[in-house]
């Protein structure tokens, strides 16, 4: 017991002697977080309140292009610049200097109102409602094509919203055209309520609730649980950097002729840096609560559930604490512990759906990222902040990330024993 | 108190063994030089007899323990002084001592009474409380063997303590040496200075391609050989003048 309180005290005189690498511990963590939730949050509320400069050409002039225009101006998501021609905006958006242009093509306005007409009429003359002033022939229209051009840096997602805003802005044309026909050829008079063109469906979200205090998901609850988890797991890199270093240094050789396990070393470090692991997760707690409200960023929700999350923030500290001593036993130069330890983390993120959501994956990744141990802390994490489940629901996750951890021990101490065995 | 019976370690890869079909014993109460040229097999064979590396044939004994069976007994009877300082450099000496004090099971009064002993012995006193990496390299030389006998061992291996550090270091060491002797640790060590060597050790083993060559006391080799003045000359004569490098 003594020699692990030993080993204890000198890894606690290691880290705090390197005033830097503690500094890097504790404070790149913390901007990491802040920096990623200003911008996720800023990104959000960019779609929602600042302004996006469109290209538009309008051959059209006419119902259509000026519903759009409304249309827009009404969102006050965009700022309108018409132009004259296509060419231009086309070189002008993928060059990058404007991101988005719509060309509205000619006579959009007066062949849908036409295509329109003659559909209704049609299925009027099927009811025996034939109006007098119908047109004896029938003019083919062709389909009409709203041309839209993106600047190539865009992001997929964005694309994607861009195009089905408006897609659905030409779908409410189309309605209402529809509708007018119809109202103008069963009514004498166009002032008359024929039909209500109001939304019959709308949505309602609900939310998880705890107690009597609705939880609405935000940035925050997102961002701190996955990133203090990303920088939990980071701890990886100085942790395998310590261990490196004792063998360069000589201090590894002299353990190994003390009598002294490896187990008890290894125990020295656990305690250590998983102390640093739970400490990095209150800082990162303490900056959702009190410093993101200040920033102007959504406040982290953490009422009745930070003793799960402590649980939780413990476990995946282990696991990540677990996969630092294996690549320190492992590995042989610092030139070979840090940079496979970073990029290992990135992956692990990436794999356990820090940046992009698990379910969106491929089917393969899905189940590569079911062996990730992030994957297992987001999940708890997620659990805890955002679905309000109980301990029993985290167990598995947490049982999960403490197997991770004996299992990579074990073959820690297994690695080791056979390299230097004697 | 050190056996040592057809012991040999050819590492993997390698064309020739290190230590070949080594027999050797070492009295209690010795200071034993083990004397050989670059690549002789003197570091291998220093690893071996302290649980550092496998030797691939043979085995050894200390105080009777078997190193394979009696593992933990056996290193808790033996002190390394490694080649490298072995110290943590961000650590003062106090905490760097305290911390491998430990190691050994030492802790409370005894272990604080033993470090600042020899660290008064060493001259190191004042420097307690300083970290390592300000140290100048006779200063972490020292401490460096004090890290290692602060158990007091029964045998005490030393891979070139004094290589690197001027004379003043050197003769505080040797003379701590001296004085742990006769007190009744065994001394085995390593070294290129063989005017050191000389002086220093009761009997020595010039071992070269992993097998010993010659073995006695320094003042026997030198008058059994007729053009010898010292040590040095002895060495020459059994090893040559060749330079021995290779990988």
């Amino acid at each position: 017991m003594y020699k692990l309180w030993a080993s204890i005290y000198k890894e606690f005189l290691l880290l705090i002697r390197d005033v830097g690498g503690l500094t890097i511990l504790f404070v790149m963590p913390l901007v990491l977080i802040i920096t990623i939730t200003l911008i996720q949050d800023s990104s959000f509320k960019s779609i929602q309140q600042s302004k996006i400069t469109i290209l538009i050409v309008d051959n059209d002039k006419g119902m259509i292009s000026s519903t759009i225009f409304e249309g827009m101006r009404a969102q006050n998501l965009f700022e309108i610049i018409v132009k004259e021609k296509e060419s231009e905006v086309e070189e002008l958006v993928f060059k990058g200097t404007y991101q988005l242009a719509i060309v509205i093509p000619k006579n959009l306005s007066k062949d849908l109102e036409l295509k329109i007409s003659q559909n209704v009429e049609g299925v009027l003359a099927d009811f025996g409602l034939e109006n007098e002033e119908t047109s004896a022939t029938k003019i083919e229209i062709s389909t009409k094509e709203v041309r839209l051009y993106f600047d190539p840096a865009i992001q997929q997602s964005f694309k994607t919203s861009i195009k089905s805003g408006i897609d659905k802005m030409i779908s409410k044309i189309e309605t209402e055209s529809i509708y007018k026909a119809f109202q103008e050829q069963l009514s004498d008079d166009d002032s008359s309520f024929t039909f209500n063109s109001e939304k019959f469906i709308t949505f309602n979200e609900i939310t998880p609730k705890l107690k009597e205090d609705e939880v609405l998901p935000n940035s925050a609850q997102h961002n701190v649980p996955a990133w203090t988890l990303f920088a939990i797991f980071f701890i990886i890199v100085p942790l395998s950097i310590n261990m490196v270093k004792e063998k360069s240094q000589g201090t590894f050789v002299r353990l190994r002729t003390n009598p002294v396990s490896y187990s008890i070393v290894l125990a020295g470090k656990t305690v250590v840096f998983l102390t640093v692991c739970l400490i990095q997760f209150f800082l990162m707690v303490l900056i959702g609560v009190y410093l993101f409200p200040v920033l102007g960023l959504p406040s982290l929700g953490v009422s009745g559930k930070l003793f799960l999350a402590f649980i939780v923030a413990l476990f995946s500290g282990l696991a990540a604490v677990g996969l630092g001593l294996l690549l320190g036993t492992v590995a042989k130069s610092q030139e070979q512990a840090a940079p496979f330890g970073a990029t290992f983390v990135v992956v692990l993120a990436a794999l356990g759906g820090v940046w992009v959501p698990v379910f969106m994956m491929p089917n393969f990744m899905q189940f590569i990222s079911n062996l990730s141990p992030m994957n297992w802390g987001l999940n708890a994490f997620y659990d805890v902040f955002l679905r309000n489940v109980g301990l029993l629901e985290i167990l598995p996750e947490i049982g999960l990330l403490f197997l991770f951890f004996l299992a990579t021990t074990i073959i820690s101490i297994i690695y080791n024993n056979k390299k230097n065995a004697v | 108190m050190l056996h040592i019976q057809q012991l040999s370690k050819k590492y993997k890869g390698a064309d020739y063994y290190s230590v070949s079909n080594l027999d050797l014993d070492i009295l209690e109460g010795e200071i034993f030089g083990i004397l050989g040229p670059n690549g002789a097999g003197k570091t291998t064979l220093i690893s071996m007899l302290c649980s550092l590396i496998k030797p691939t044939s043979g085995t050894f004994t200390i105080n009777n323990l078997d190193y394979i069976n009696d593992k933990k007994e056996l290193k808790q009877l033996i002190g390394i002084v490694p080649q490298e300082y072995a110290l943590y450099p961000s650590l003062t000496a106090y905490e760097n001592l305290s911390y491998f004090g430990s190691m050994y099971g030492l802790h409370g009064k005894i272990l604080k009474e033993s470090i600042y002993l020899y660290l008064d012995k060493m001259g190191l006193l004042e420097f307690a409380n300083k970290k390592i990496e300000i140290f100048s390299g006779g200063m972490k030389r020292r401490i460096n063997l004090i890290a290692s006998i602060l158990h007091q061992p029964k045998i005490l291996f030393l891979d070139e303590p004094t290589v690197g550090v001027d004379v003043q270091s050197k003769n505080v060491i040797i003379d701590h040496l001296k004085q742990l002797n006769k007190q009744g640790t065994t001394i085995v060590y390593t070294s290129h200075h063989l005017n050191e060597a000389e002086h220093f050790c009761t009997r020595v083993a010039i071992i070269d391609h992993g097998k010993i060559i010659v073995q006695g006391q320094p003042k026997k080799l030198i008058t059994s050989n007729e053009k010898a003045h010292n040590l040095e000359d002895v060495f020459i004569a059994f090893t040559g003048k060749e330079l021995r490098d290779h990988v």
